[in-house]
């Protein structure tokens, strides 16, 4: 029998793409610490390094983040194809496809800041319409828009000025 | 600190100032929407305008007038029922306790007391 040899070349990208999930997944586990009072709202500090790569590397890269960064992070968390999964999943995509779209807008217009809360707004707004469609059916949530819009606003003003904050600084990742 | 906010919101672009206010009037005006919402409120109707409304949490009587005469709504405990109503088969006083979500009708008297507290509780999600 001759030995098979299955080779897996990684390569710089790779390497890089797997370096910054990591860090993403660091921050998702990071914030699973952080006491909450309502079910449902939370930082969202992963998306940090989504707008980070975004604007070092292109959507393509924020999109491997984004995605491995979900589905590592559901997975060290117990959470993998739970309805918490399915929700941070969709929002997670939506996200994502707002972002290719704004990420053309004028950068003199539109900052990291812009683009972050477009962001959390198509997060928080794709899993309340699931909460209403799937898991809550027939239950108006009406109620909770406020409260979650409200949470969306913050996280999103917050991670865009951290974003924008470390975005001004030079790369690290560049000279490894 | 005043030049450490400077240099924060230096990086905000005129869109950036655009959106953050569009968001924020978004959830304004969802929140005084909401605050005057009669969701979680025990609301007593006669002839299907509200006359008064109540929290659950004070226990308290209520006393309508409807054209028959008046009825008597009390809240105890967090619950809400129709004590005495002068409409002649009762109904809405057998009823009892009205469950979140529900409401009691007195006919002829037309005095309807609604709870309107969410019948479900989303943390069990």
């Amino acid at each position: 029998m001759t030995p098979s040899t299955i080779e897996l070349t990684a390569s710089a990208e790779d390497r890089r793409i797997a370096g910054l999930a990591a860090a993403a997944i660091g921050l998702t586990l990071a914030e699973a610490a952080i006491p909450l009072p309502i079910p449902g709202v939370k930082p969202g500090l992963a998306n940090i390094v989504t707008l980070l790569v975004l604007y070092r590397y292109g959507w393509r890269s924020a999109a491997w983040v984004a995605g491995l960064r979900i589905i590592a992070g559901a997975l060290v968390l117990g959470q993998f194809l739970t309805p918490a999964f399915v929700l941070s999943l969709t929002g997670g995509m939506m996200s994502l496809a707002i972002l290719a779209v704004a990420m053309h807008l004028p950068r003199r217009l539109f900052g990291p800041v812009g683009l972050s809360l477009l962001a959390a707004f198509a997060h928080i707004g794709t899993q309340l319409w699931i909460v209403d469609a799937w898991l809550l059916p027939g239950v108006s949530i009406l109620g909770l828009l406020p409260l979650f819009l409200g949470a969306a606003w913050l996280t999103g003003l917050v991670n865009g000025l951290a974003a924008a904050h470390l975005l001004g600084k030079p790369s690290r990742t560049e000279s490894v | 600190m005043l030049i450490a906010a400077r240099g924060l919101f230096a990086t905000f672009r005129p869109g950036d100032w655009l959106l953050a206010g569009a968001g924020l009037a978004l959830v304004g005006g969802l929140w005084l929407r909401q605050a005057d919402s009669l969701e979680g409120r025990v609301v007593v109707r006669v002839d299907g305008q509200v006359v008064e409304t109540a929290g659950l949490r004070l226990n308290r009587v209520i006393e309508v007038a409807g054209p028959l005469g008046p009825s008597r709504i009390e809240i105890q405990a967090g619950r809400v029922r129709v004590v005495a109503d002068p409409s002649p088969r009762q109904l809405c006083v057998r009823q009892g306790w009205i469950p979140p979500g529900g409401a009691a009708v007195c006919l002829p008297n037309r005095i309807s007391v609604e709870n309107a507290a969410a019948g479900y509780d989303t943390l069990n999600y």
